[in-house]
């Protein structure tokens, strides 16, 4: 009886310390988020009177046809989606294949190959940028999507993850039961890995997605006329605009991010294992 | 025309292949796709900066060799030095503050039936789901130079004169490293909390049989069998940190100041608004150097971790 009392106030105040640091943390994890929509429903000299509004006003609308006025926001939402899209499935399909190659086949070299391909992990991507871009350019490929999705294709982690993965999935004897019904080494992988690999596919996806969907710096470089930028390369000349009108930049910012919360609000469980998992995992 | 004995000739040498064989050439077409994208965008690349590193070129005309002239040129550059310094000031500021939040937040969400424990996890996760394009964007204009600027008003209320932060020493670090805390701190959260998950709580009983205090257990407990995780950590850090770019182009829209300018943003600016692709060339190889070496440490000494665990068990 005596240490309940005398550990009950102190559990409650522990208690209380434990909420509120996490309810500080969600705050000024959120706030930045709602001040982002409540500027872009702003007028211009609300915006620019201290102190600071922090409610929605009335400009949602005006705002954002000034950035459609400014960028085109759609055609880049689009080039986004077409490049994101087009490498998390590229890249899925190669990266699953060498997996189970490196998984599942027996040939010459294939445990030094596996090392030179997660020896590449380390290689920074702005050592080789400036040939890139030459290479590139020499392709015919400067302002064409392409420059993003074909070099995109290469992806050690994503070799390194299936690879772990097909090998506790798929046991041998599966693979060996369908050899002799006569499938191919393709079909094999088509017909028995695939389909039981799809979680992998779900949490690489993610990865692929959210990477290829956020990069900068190289669609920076790559993608020089404005037809062809991705949303993140049209945010940057929104935000480089000559009148800086803030309402404008940040409602093109906050509709920009608006599609990948919404997925996020969704599918959080996924996305969070997903996204760190890689981290956890190695 | 193909005539029937020859198909039946050519079925019969294909199913005569031995099946070591055909596992070999499967597995070397399975692969080759990555070695060959490698090859012209990863390889070549990578050993023409080796190259580039020693000529002068601006990206059309020809190149002209130039021994170590270029080294030596970013050597004697003032900025150059600035932006290494500002790279290192910057990241200490975005990581150190935000892996040790991260740490606190991790053992909170860890606490046992602590309620609406998803929500907050969500909560904290969110900002990393967003773009560091629109992190910076928002940021900028959080941190923007005018007196009414959020973190200007918020100054003011505590009667600290409006700062001009992108002409300021610290105040461009300052509000480049919270871009980078914001971002990050939730994505470290998580994996703390994953590895926090992952100690046994037979440990924790065990030691609450002992006597042990909660500091003791965080001290003798916690912290040791966390101790990969946080090498990942701070590794992840390091290598984001020497990378910075994105936040520093934004922030200063365009006219990269030297309060905030970065390695990776003075190689955009040498290659890409100068053409001193030379130079450009020389600074990748500089940086590929430092980042080599703090790749090579956190091998060794995770090895030595590692050593040291099996030598236990």
């Amino acid at each position: 009886m005596k240490a309940i009392t005398l550990t009950q106030p102190k559990q409650l105040s522990r208690k209380a310390i434990l909420y509120s640091l996490l309810t500080f943390a969600g705050l000024v994890s959120l706030f930045p988020f709602y001040w982002m929509f409540v500027m872009a429903t702003q007028p211009n000299h609300v915006i620019n009177q201290t102190p600071p509004a922090l409610l929605p006003g009335s400009e949602l609308v005006t705002n954002f046809t000034n950035v459609l006025g400014t960028i085109d926001f759609f055609g880049a939402m689009m080039n986004s989606l077409i490049v994101s899209v087009s490498v998390t499935v590229g890249s899925l399909f190669l990266c699953s294949l060498a997996g189970f190659a490196f998984a599942k086949l027996q040939f010459k070299g294939r445990d030094a190959l596996f090392v030179l391909i997660l020896i590449t992990m380390m290689i920074p991507p702005q050592l080789g940028l400036i040939p890139s871009y030459y290479i590139i350019s020499q392709l015919g490929w400067l302002s064409d999507l392409r420059a993003i999705i074909v070099p995109g294709l290469i992806n050690a982690f994503g070799i390194f993850w299936m690879r772990q993965y097909i090998k506790e999935a798929i046991p041998d004897e599966l693979i060996e039961a369908a050899r002799l019904d006569g499938c191919s080494n393709f079909r094999i992988y088509w017909n028995v890995v695939t389909p039981a690999i799809l979680p992998a596919f779900a949490t690489l996806g993610i990865i692929v997605f959210m990477n290829v969907w956020n990069d900068f710096l190289w669609p920076l470089v790559v993608l020089q006329d404005q037809s062809t930028h991705t949303l993140q390369v049209a945010l940057r000349a929104l935000s480089d605009s000559y009148n800086r009108d803030y309402g404008m930049i940040l409602s093109g910012t906050f509709w920009a991010t608006v599609p990948l919360i919404i997925v996020f609000l969704l599918f959080n469980k996924a996305f969070i294992s997903s996204l760190t998992q890689g981290a956890v995992k190695s | 025309m193909v005539s029937n004995s020859e198909k039946y000739t050519e079925k019969k040498t294909k199913r005569s292949m031995s099946q070591e064989k055909r596992n070999s050439i499967a597995g070397y077409l399975f692969v080759s796709p990555f070695f060959i994208l490698f090859a012209i965008f990863g390889l070549f690349p990578m050993l023409f900066s080796f190259y580039l590193a020693f000529f002068k070129w601006n990206g059309l005309g020809e190149m002209t060799f130039n021994g170590i002239n270029n080294f030596t040129i970013i050597f004697n550059d003032p900025i150059f030095w600035k932006s290494i310094y500002n790279t290192v000031v910057i990241g200490l500021l975005g990581t150190v503050p935000q892996l040790i939040v991260a740490f606190l937040l991790a053992y909170a969400l860890n606490a046992q039936a602590l309620r609406f424990k998803n929500t907050f996890r969500v909560a904290i996760f969110m900002p990393y789901v967003t773009s560091i394009v629109a992190v910076a964007i928002l940021f900028s204009i959080i941190f923007n130079n005018q007196s009414f600027g959020l973190v200007n008003s918020i100054l003011g209320v505590f009667g600290v004169d409006p700062i001009v932060f992108t002409q300021s020493e610290w105040g461009a670090k300052i509000a480049i490293a919270t871009m980078i805390f914001w971002r990050w701190v939730g994505y470290n959260t998580i994996i703390y909390l994953a590895g926090m998950q992952s100690i046994s709580s037979d440990l924790y009983e065990a030691a609450k049989i002992d006597g042990a205090t909660l500091s003791q257990q965080l001290r003798y407990i916690t912290l040791p069998m966390l101790k990969p995780f946080i090498l990942f950590t701070v590794f992840m850090g390091t290598i984001g940190s020497l990378q910075i770019f994105t936040e520093p182009l934004i922030f200063f829209g365009g006219n990269l100041r030297e309060e905030g300018i970065t390695v990776v943003a003075y190689l955009y600016r040498d290659a890409f608004e100068n053409n001193f692709f030379g130079t450009a060339s020389a600074t990748a190889i500089v940086l590929f150097g430092i980042i080599m070496i703090f790749s090579v440490l956190n091998l060794i000494i995770t090895n030595r971790l590692g050593r040291g665990k099996a030598r236990k068990a």
